[in-house]
C-alpha cells in the first residue's frame, strides 16, 4: 500500500464467510506490513499470521470502529477511514483494497455474520467500557467486596425491600425504553421540589425492578402525579392512608403484560409491581419524601410500596376508564388516583342489578366512616361476576354509576354528628337533607379481576376530597 | 478480586457523597461515656484508670468490649453500645 494507506479486516473464526476469505486475508498480509486482522473469537485466526492478527476478543476495536458485520474490510488513509465493505463482495473488496485481482477463484458474493460486538446484551457493556455512556448522574463508588444491595440500603435508597443496583449498563438499557432524552427535565418532585430528569427516572425505574418497556408508563405516571391538581406534596405529607394508585388503559398495558385479571390488585406481575414502585422511589429518592419526615402518615398502608394495575377491556361493550375520561379508544393512558388499599366487598346473593347497585352503595357508604359524606372520592373495581349482573340487564358504565350514586343517598338525620350514639358525622344543619356519599364526580368505576368470585373492591380516596376542585384524579396519555 | 463497583446516584445530588461525621459534644456533662475494650492485653487496666478519672468528674460510664481484637464486634455488641452510650472511647493498651 502507498500514501499512508492501510487495510484492516474484522473477522471471527465462527463466521463461514470469514473462513471463506481466509486466503484473501493471507494475500493482504503478504503484501502490506501494516495490514491487521482484528479477530473476535480466536487470536490464532487466521493461523500463523503472527503480529498481523490482533486479539480483539474484548471487542474494543470492533466497538471503536462501529463494526456490525464480519468480515468487514476498512481502508485507512493517514489514519482516517476512507472506505469500508461488509461481508464478501469481490468487487467491493477489490475497490477498497485497490488490488484488481483480489479473491480470484472465490464466489462473487457471500453475506457476512453479525459482529460479536452487536450480540444482544453486549452492546451496553461495550458502551460503558469503551465509550461514553452518556449519563450525567453522579457516580457512587463502592468497594470490591461490598454487597451492592446492602450499599443501597445504607444510602437510604430503598423503600425497605431490596432494590436493583443502578449500574450504567442497566440504566442505559432502561433509557432505551423511551425516545426521550436522558437530560430532559420531567418536573420538580415534592417535597424538596428537586429537578427530575428522564435519567433520574430511569435510575429509579432500574432500582424498582422495571423493564425498559415500562419506561413510557412510568414517565406518564410521573407526569400525571406532578399535575397541580394531583397535589402530590399533600398526598405525601398527609397523615391519612392515601398514596398514588395507577390504573393503566389501552394497548400499552397489554403490550407490557400487565395484569387486569386474577389477583390484579395483588402480587406476582412484574409490570404491576414495579411501575407503581418506581413512582414511589422517585418521590423518595429524588423528592426526598420519606416516612417520618415529610411523609406523616399515621399508619400508612401497603399501597405506599406500589399500587398499579390495568383495566380489563376485554368486553367491547364496556367503556374503558380512559374513554370515560375523554380519551379515544386505543389510546394508552395512566389514571392516577389518590387512594388507599383495598376494602373488600362481598355480595353473593344480589342477582338483580338494582339490588347489586344498592348493595354496592352500602359498601361505598362505609369508606372513611359510615357517617361522613362528600369528603372522599372512591374507585369501585367491579369484578367480572358482579359486572355480568349489570351487563345482562343492559346497564352500561353511565347507568351503573348513576344508580350506585343515587343509592348512596341517606337521610341527613342518620348521619349528623352524635346520631346513632356516634360523635362522628356531618353538620347538624344537614339533618333535614337527603345526603349523597359522593359529589357527582366522586366515583370512578374500573373493571378488573378473575372470572370467579362475587367480590368487588373499593379503593377509598383521600379525605381531602372536600377540596374537590383543587384535588382531582389525573389521566395522561402514554407516549413513547 | 480487585477494583471497585460503581452505581449512579438516584437522588438530586444535593448532599455530599461522603457523609460528615457527627460533631463531638461540647461537654460530657449528663452523657454516658462508653468504654470499649477491643480485647488486647491490659486494655482493662487502662480503661479502669480512664473510668476512675471520669467518675471523679461525676461522668457516667458504661463498659463494653469484645473477647478478642482479632474479630470484629458483632451486631449485638454494636447495638448494645448504641443503646446504652452517648459517646464511646474505643481503647487498647498493649
Amino acid at each position: 500500500m502507498s500514501g499512508g494507506a492501510k487495510l484492516a479486516v474484522f473477522a471471527k473464526r465462527d463466521c463461514p464467510t470469514c473462513r471463506l476469505v481466509e486466503p484473501v486475508i493471507r494475500t493482504l498480509a503478504a503484501g502490506d506490513a501494516g495490514f491487521r486482522v482484528y479477530s473476535q473469537d480466536d487470536p490464532d485466526f487466521p493461523a500463523q499470521l503472527g503480529a498481523v492478527v490482533v486479539d480483539d476478543r474484548e471487542l474494543g476495536q470492533a466497538f471503536g470502529h462501529g463494526i456490525e458485520i464480519v468480515p468487514t474490510l476498512i481502508r485507512f488513509e493517514n489514519g482516517i477511514e476512507t472506505a469500508r465493505t461488509e461481508g464478501w463482495d469481490v468487487a467491493e473488496w477489490r475497490r477498497v483494497s485497490g488490488i484488481a485481482d483480489l479473491g480470484e477463484g472465490l464466489p462473487t458474493l457471500r453475506p457476512g455474520c453479525g459482529s460479536r460486538s452487536v450480540e444482544p446484551g453486549l452492546a451496553e457493556h461495550l458502551q460503558v467500557r469503551y465509550g461514553d455512556p452518556g449519563l450525567r448522574s453522579r457516580k457512587i463508588e463502592f468497594g470490591a467486596y461490598d454487597d451492592p444491595g446492602e450499599a443501597c440500603y445504607e444510602r437510604g435508597w430503598s423503600d425497605g425491600l431490596p432494590v436493583v443496583p443502578p449500574t450504567d449498563v442497566r440504566i442505559i438499557r432502561m433509557l432505551q425504553g423511551t425516545t426521550r432524552s436522558p437530560g430532559e427535565v420531567v418536573g420538580r418532585i415534592p417535597p424538596n421540589l428537586a429537578e427530575c430528569t428522564v435519567e433520574k427516572v430511569a435510575i429509579n425505574a432500574v432500582m424498582a425492578g422495571c423493564k425498559p418497556e415500562y419506561m413510557p408508563v412510568v414517565l406518564a405516571a410521573l407526569e400525571a402525579a406532578l399535575e397541580p391538581e394531583f397535589t402530590l406534596h399533600g398526598l405525601l405529607a398527609t397523615t391519612y392512608f392515601s398514596s398514588p394508585i395507577i390504573i393503566v388503559n389501552g394497548p400499552a398495558a397489554r403490550r407490557i403484560g400487565m395484569n387486569s385479571g386474577l389477583n390484579a390488585l395483588g402480587q406476582g406481575n412484574r409490570a404491576n409491581a414495579t411501575i407503581g414502585r418506581a413512582l414511589q422511589l422517585i418521590v423518595r429518592n429524588v423528592g426526598g419524601g420519606r416516612p417520618g419526615e415529610a411523609d406523616r402518615a399515621t399508619l400508612g398502608g401497603p399501597g405506599k410500596y406500589t399500587f398499579c394495575f390495568a383495566e380489563d377491556e376485554s368486553d367491547p361493550g364496556w367503556e374503558p376508564l380512559s374513554v370515560a375520561r375523554g380519551f379515544a379508544r386505543g389510546v394508552s393512558t395512566v389514571t392516577l388516583f389518590q387512594g388507599e388499599g383495598v376494602q373488600g366487598f362481598v355480595d353473593q346473593k344480589s342477582r338483580a342489578p338494582e339490588q347489586l347497585a344498592r348493595s354496592l352503595a352500602m359498601g361505598l357508604n362505609a369508606i372513611g366512616h359510615p357517617k361522613t359524606a362528600q369528603v372522599q372520592r372512591a374507585i369501585l373495581v367491579l369484578s367480572p361476576e358482579h359486572y355480568a349482573i349489570f351487563a345482562a340487564a343492559g346497564w352500561d358504565r353511565g347507568r351503573i354509576q348513576s344508580e350506585i350514586l343515587a343509592a348512596t343517598v341517606r337521610p341527613g338525620s342518620e348521619l349528623i354528628a352524635g346520631a346513632q350514639g356516634v360523635g362522628e358525622g356531618i353538620p347538624a344543619a344537614q339533618a333535614g337533607e337527603a345526603v349523597p356519599k359522593f359529589f357527582e364526580d366522586g366515583l370512578m368505576i374500573v373493571r378488573a379481576g378473575g372470572p370467579a368470585g362475587l367480590f368487588s373492591a373499593i379503593l377509598p380516596g383521600w379525605i381531602a376530597g372536600r377540596n374537590r376542585f383543587e384535588l382531582q384524579p389525573v389521566t395522561k396519555e402514554i407516549k413513547p | 478480586m480487585t477494583g471497585t463497583q460503581w452505581m449512579r446516584d438516584p437522588t438530586p445530588e444535593t448532599s455530599p457523597l461522603k457523609r460528615p461525621r457527627l460533631k463531638p459534644p461540647g461537654s460530657l456533662e449528663g452523657l454516658t461515656v462508653g468504654l470499649f475494650d477491643i480485647g488486647k492485653t491490659r486494655t482493662k487496666e487502662f480503661l479502669d484508670r480512664v473510668e476512675m478519672r471520669l467518675h471523679e468528674r461525676k461522668i457516667r460510664t458504661a463498659r463494653f468490649g469484645k473477647p478478642t481484637n482479632a474479630k470484629v464486634a458483632t451486631p449485638e455488641i454494636l447495638h448494645k453500645v448504641a443503646e446504652e452510650a452517648d459517646v464511646v472511647l474505643i481503647a487498647l493498651s498493649d
